[in-house]
C-alpha cells in the first residue's frame, strides 16, 4: 500500500511526465490554451495510458518475455494507436462535445510520446501490474497537473503586455521552461 | 525460423487490434444525415455565427433538420444561399450586406477627454469613463472590429477602422464586437449611410466632435421620398425607400451623410 502511494506521489510530482521528463510536449503546447480543452485533453491521456498500461504489461509479461523483448517498441505502438482510435470511436458515440473540442489532438494521442514513455518507463523500472496501472494513472495526472497549471499561465498571458518580439510561441516556451524549474523543487521526494 | 515467430506475434496483434476497431466502428457507427453533410460543403466554414448558430456544423443540422431559413448565411451570400437551396429544393432570395462603420471620427474631429494608456482593446477602453473620446458614442479607434474580423476586411485608415468593401461578407461579427454600437449592417449597394452614432441633440454634439448629426431634421424635411428620419437624434435612412437622388447629402450643413 505504502510502495503504490509513493509510486502515485511520485509519478505525479517527481517524475512529472511533461515537467521533469519532458514527453507529451505537443499537447502541453499545442491544447494549453484554454482550461477546459485542457482538461479533457488530459482526461482523455490519463484513459489511454492506464488503457494501454493495462493491455501492453501482460502483454509484455507473457508474450514477449523473454525471449522477444526488442518487439517492445513496435508492439507497443500498435496496441496504443489500437486503443485510441477505440477511445474515438466511443467518444464519437457517446460523447460528442469533448471528440469536437479535442479535435485533431485526439488522434494525435497515438504519437503522444508520454503514452509510449510510460508504458515502457513501467517495464524498465520493473514495476508489476497493479503498481504499473497506478503508475500509469500518476503520470496522467501529473500530466493533467502540468496542462492545468500552465492553461492558467497562459489565459493571463492573453491580457498581458509582452514585448513584440516574445508574443506568439517565444513567451509560451520561455513560461513553460519557468514552471518546469518550479518542479525541479520536488526533487528527492518519493523517488 | 528463427523470424517466424516475431512475425506471428506482431500480425496476430495487429489482426486482434484491426478486428477488434472494424467490430467497434460497425456496431458505434454514429450515423451521419447526408443532406446535412452536403449542406456543410456547400457553407463556407468560416465559423462567424453570423447565422445565428453555433458555426458552420450547427446551421447544417438546423438546416437539415428544416429548422433554419436558407438564406442566413451572410459570409457566403448568393452562391450559398443559392446552393443550399439547390440541396433543399426550395427558392431563395438573398440580399447582400455589408458592414458600415457609422462615425466620421478622425483625431482632428473630435477632442479627446483624457489620454488612454491602457489595454489597447475598445472593450477595456469603453469601461474607463464610456472612453478618451468628448464623445461617448463614437468610434474609440483602439481596432476590437479589425481583430474581431474573421475575413480580414476592416482595414485601419488614419487611425480609423474602414470596412472593405470586397472583402466585407456582412457576418455582422464586428457589429457585436464594437462596445459602443457604431457598426451597423447596411445593404451592400448602399447609396446613402449616416457617419454618426451620437444619441444626443444640439450643442453637447457640435461641442464633442466637428463632424456629427445635431438632428437639425434638414434631411428629413428635403428627402421627398421619406427615407431619412431622425430617430434618437441620429438620422436614419430607410434603404427599402431611398433611391440615392443625393440631396440630403446637399443640405446636411454637417457633412455627416454620404
Amino acid at each position: 500500500m505504502n510502495k503504490i502511494a509513493l509510486i502515485l506521489l511520485a509519478a505525479i510530482l517527481t517524475n512529472n511526465m511533461v515537467l521533469s521528463k519532458f514527453l507529451g510536449i505537443c499537447p502541453f503546447l499545442g491544447v494549453s490554451k484554454k482550461t477546459n480543452t485542457a482538461l479533457s485533453m488530459s482526461i482523455a491521456v490519463t484513459l489511454v495510458m492506464v488503457i494501454s498500461t493495462a493491455v501492453t504489461h501482460p502483454l509484455y509479461t507473457y508474450v514477449l518475455y523473454p525471449k522477444y523483448t526488442y518487439l517492445e517498441t513496435i508492439v507497443f505502438i500498435l496496441v496504443i494507436a489500437a486503443i485510441v482510435q477505440l477511445l474515438e470511436i466511443v467518444l464519437k458515440k457517446f460523447l460528442p462535445p469533448i471528440y469536437k473540442s479535442l479535435g485533431i489532438y485526439l488522434p494525435l494521442i497515438t504519437t503522444n510520446c508520454a503514452v509510449l514513455g510510460i508504458t515502457m518507463l513501467n517495464i524498465t523500472d520493473e514495476l508489476n501490474f497493479v503498481q504499473s496501472l497506478f503508475n500509469a494513472l500518476g503520470a496522467g495526472l501529473g500530466f493533467m497537473l502540468a496542462m492545468l497549471l500552465f492553461s492558467g499561465v497562459r489565459e493571463r498571458l492573453e491580457t498581458a503586455d509582452i514585448p513584440e518580439f516574445l508574443k506568439g510561441l517565444p513567451i509560451t516556451l520561455v513560461s513553460a521552461a519557468i514552471v518546469a524549474l518550479s518542479f525541479l523543487g520536488f526533487a528527492g521526494i518519493g523517488g | 525460423m528463427e523470424i517466424l515467430i516475431p512475425v506471428i506475434i506482431i500480425a496476430v496483434i495487429g489482426l486482434i487490434a484491426g478486428l477488434g476497431l472494424s467490430f467497434a466502428s460497425k456496431y458505434m457507427a454514429v450515423p451521419v444525415d447526408e443532406t446535412e453533410a452536403q449542406i456543410r460543403e456547400a457553407l463556407p466554414g468560416a465559423n462567424c455565427g453570423a447565422c445565428g448558430f453555433s458555426g458552420c456544423d450547427g446551421y447544417a443540422a438546423a438546416l437539415a433538420k428544416g429548422e433554419a431559413a436558407p438564406n442566413l448565411c451572410s459570409a457566403g451570400g448568393e452562391a450559398t444561399a443559392k446552393a443550399i437551396g439547390e440541396i433543399l429544393k426550395v427558392e431563395v432570395v438573398a440580399e447582400p450586406k455589408i458592414a458600415l462603420v457609422a462615425c466620421n471620427n478622425s483625431c482632428d474631429k473630435t477632442s479627446r477627454a483624457f489620454a488612454y494608456e491602457g489595454l489597447q482593446s475598445c472593450t477595456a477602453a469603453a469601461l474607463l469613463q464610456g472612453g478618451p473620446l468628448d464623445c461617448k458614442y463614437g468610434c474609440i479607434g483602439l481596432l476590437d472590429c479589425a481583430n474581431a474580423c474573421p475575413f480580414g476586411a476592416i482595414v485601419v485608415n488614419n487611425g480609423h477602422p474602414t470596412v472593405c468593401k470586397d472583402l466585407c461578407v456582412g457576418c455582422g461579427v464586428c457589429v457585436n464586437t464594437c462596445p459602443k454600437g457604431v457598426i451597423k449592417l447596411v445593404p451592400k449597394n448602399y447609396k446613402t449611410a449616416v457617419l454618426c452614432n451620437n444619441k444626443e441633440k444640439g450643442a453637447p454634439v457640435v461641442k464633442a466632435c466637428k463632424s456629427s448629426c445635431i438632428a437639425c431634421t434638414m434631411c428629413e424635411r428635403t428627402c421627398e421620398k421619406g427615407a431619412i428620419k431622425i430617430v434618437d437624434n441620429i438620422a436614419q435612412v430607410n434603404y427599402e425607400l431611398c433611391d440615392g437622388c443625393g440631396k440630403c447629402k446637399e443640405v446636411c450643413k454637417r457633412k455627416v451623410i454620404i
